[in-house]
């Protein structure tokens, strides 16, 4: 789950990580107030979308504009920035063409800056326990800094129950060059963000960049957390900040049936049973020259209900121009999927072909009620053999 | 012979009485699993589908001797179940449980560090040794689609390893033992442990491996491959049409800052010798031509 920068530094903030002072606004007034209660002579405004590349990211109808970041140095100024950004669609780098609708600005106080450093902690598989990674290239991409200069990146294994050691954070205060009156400064602040990853259960919670201001302090000019959705059972506090406005709806609609559902390009709607057996599904597809629509995982304990929901997101995208279902029926049988599909087809009243591929416990069963019903399927007897067909049906 | 699991394995069941627990340890039973009993807090003492209800691992342990134990506790306390039977000192973990916090599977590896129990899983379909009549199955794979035979099957993906298996039962081709390892970022067994075992399992012939975009696990096990494997081994990685930075389904499964994609993967396999199924469909059928190249075509 992602929640906006404002929000990050929040919850950063009341966890010892110093941040800016700032303000969110949904209105160009409040952010010129916003401006006033700063009581600075530089402040930031910064749009508030679940995506980076804000500052370089433009608006819609506005190319030649400013980006979602802008500096302004009135109270005039921070109104008609915010004016700007409000209400419009800011396209970046991670939004899509489609660009991402800003509803909310954030405006802080300015930060005198010396030095751009990069700090983030990510969970890294390979060590089976969250990393933290320093760089000297703040304000960069950090995967691009990994790809070009590995060298330039320092980590540390952070310990799933001690957190960050001091001498961990001070080897890698250290590392970056720190001096040393900045070094105690800079391990209470890592060691709050590493504590903070814990405590929350995030899965990213990136600074970029972790600011050094001209007075040799340490401050966090951006802040980025992403949380484990597993973990979400245990933090109401964090559940509250979920912005479902920046979601695709039919992500939103698709997790409360607890379906998997990722949109994608194509033309072909996917509903499958098994992550992996999803995946091999897009794969096939995509071997007979066709193109998924999506990725839909309905898990392994599919009720007729589920499926009901799953076939009503896939049909909302009216780019789907067919659909194929792939079930390998273990402990679920196949004649119960069966059921649910001649059900949900006649409920949302299916108009585009629909392959259906069965296999596993009761597959006669199920085929054979699918070839009784009402509803027009063209049935496949292997993965391979259904590809083929939707791909054709929609060609 | 088989890895790890025989028909003669004592299996204890973790979250005994609950819906899942109930169900897959009769599908279990059936199938002739070496069941001793379950534990689940609370209701110690009394007795579940014919067998004895402990309050606790370390009774259980003690009163069956059992050697392996499968949990299907829900997420928030999986992680619990699972550190309560590494203290209970039981040999084989197998955590079937979907949906536990990344951070409580990093605390568990921590853990188990210096502990001799092997866990597989989470979030995985768990490990069967197939037997005519007579099997171990502990997890919640369909037995009907297995056959005992000298292939041994590992992956990352639940429903995918029926497929592969089901390929293989329908040429007439049969398993040692398949394995599902889960396809979560934190887990116990690895490939390579798995690949290992098969290997040196004299029982098994051959290996199909199947795995997913997003970390480096396959590309790991590639080199094992090259460097340890003699027999022949079929691979599959699932997800080569998936976008960069997009969560497939399993936590694990996402390629991100160019890392974890599926053509670097098949690379890696290849150059290992792996002969890579270029369709989900025809793994069964490259296990064969392969076997049958050695001249080692099962009878159909």
């Amino acid at each position: 789950m992602k929640i906006h920068e404002y929000q990050a530094k929040k919850l950063l903030a009341d966890r010892g990580v110093a941040v800016p002072r700032g303000f969110a606004a949904t209105t160009a007034a409040e952010a010129g107030a916003a401006f006033a209660k700063l009581g600075v002579g530089i402040a930031v405004v910064k749009a508030q979308i679940h995506a980076g590349g804000r500052g370089k990211g433009r608006f819609a109808g506005a190319e030649d504009g400013p980006g979602g970041v802008q500096l302004v140095r009135s109270k005039a100024e921070a109104e008609a920035a915010s004016q700007r950004m409000l209400g419009k669609k800011l396209r970046t780098i991670q939004t899509g063409p489609e660009g991402q609708e800003v509803r909310c600005v954030w405006v802080e106080e300015g930060s005198a800056i010396a030095r751009e450093l990069y700090l983030g902690i990510a969970v890294d598989r390979a060590v089976g326990a969250p990393v933290m990674m320093v760089s000297t290239e703040g304000g960069m991409e950090i995967e691009k800094v990994a790809e070009e200069h590995p060298e330039k990146i320092l980590k540390a294994r952070v310990h799933p129950i001690w957190g960050l050691r001091t001498h961990q954070a001070r080897t890698l205060a250290y590392g970056l060059g720190l001096s040393h009156d900045q070094v105690p400064k800079a391990v209470p602040f890592f060691q709050a963000l590493a504590k903070a990853f814990l405590d929350l259960d995030c899965s990213i919670a990136e600074i970029n960049p972790l600011v050094v201001t001209k007075s040799g302090d340490l401050i966090a000019l951006d802040a980025k957390i992403n949380f484990d959705s597993n973990a979400l059972f245990r933090h109401p506090d964090v559940v509250a900040l979920r912005d479902e406005a920046e979601e695709d709806p039919k992500e939103v609609e698709a997790s409360r049936f607890d379906l998997s559902y990722i949109a994608l390009d194509g033309n072909i709607g996917c509903m499958v049973n098994g992550a992996g057996l999803a995946m091999a599904t897009m794969d096939t597809i995509k071997l007979h020259g066709g193109e998924p629509a999506n990725f839909l995982d309905v898990g392994g304990g599919a009720t007729t209900e589920k499926v009901t929901a799953a076939f009503k997101i896939l049909l909302s995208d009216p780019k789907v121009k067919g659909v194929l279902v792939n079930i390998f029926g273990g402990i679920m049988k196949c004649d119960t999927i069966a059921q649910g599909v001649i059900t949900a087809a006649r409920e949302v009243k299916i108009q585009v072909p629909l392959v259906v591929r069965l296999e596993g416990t009761n597959v006669e069963k199920g085929k054979q009620l699918l070839e009784q019903s009402d509803v027009k399927i063209i049935p496949a007897s292997s993965l391979d053999e259904a590809a083929a067909k939707i791909c054709a049906a929609v060609r | 012979m088989a890895i790890w699991i025989t028909e003669n394995t004592k299996v204890l069941c973790q979250g005994f009485t609950g819906k899942n627990g109930t169900f897959h340890s009769e599908q279990a039973l059936a199938y002739g699993t070496k069941m001793v009993g379950g534990v689940t807090p609370g209701k110690g003492g009394t007795t579940h589908l014919g067998l004895p209800v402990f309050d606790t691992m370390a009774q259980a342990v003690k009163a069956t001797g059992a050697e392996a134990s499968v949990i299907y506790v829900p997420a928030a306390f999986a992680a619990e179940a699972i550190l309560e039977a590494v203290e209970a000192e039981v040999g084989l973990i197998v955590c079937i449980t979907e949906g536990i916090p990344v951070l409580d599977m990093a605390r568990v590896r921590e853990a188990m560090k210096g502990s001799s129990s092997r866990l597989i899983g989470p979030n995985c379909p768990g490990i069967i040794t197939p037997g005519a009549g007579k099997g171990c199955k502990i997890g919640i794979m369909p037995a009907y689609i297995h056959k005992p035979g000298t292939i041994g099957v590992v992956s990352r993906s639940g429903t995918l390893t029926y497929e592969a298996v089901w390929q293989l039962t329908s040429l007439g081709i049969g398993q040692s033992t398949c394995v599902g390892i889960g396809g979560d970022p934190i887990n116990g067994t690895n490939f390579i442990d798995c690949l290992r075992a098969f290997n040196d399992d004299p029982a098994t012939e051959g290996m199909i491996m199947i795995g997913e975009i997003g970390g480096s696990a396959e590309e790991e096990a590639a080199a094992f491959i090259q460097s340890h494997v003699k027999k022949p081994v079929v691979g599959f990685i699932a997800g080569a049409t998936a976008p960069a930075g997009r969560r497939m389904g399993h936590a694990g499964a996402i390629i991100s800052g160019g890392k974890g994609a599926a053509q670097d993967k098949i690379a890696a396999l290849q150059r290992a010798g792996v002969r890579v199924a270029e369709n989900p469909s025809v793994l069964g059928l490259r296990m064969q031509e392969l076997l049958a190249a050695r001249g080692m075509a099962p009878a159909r």
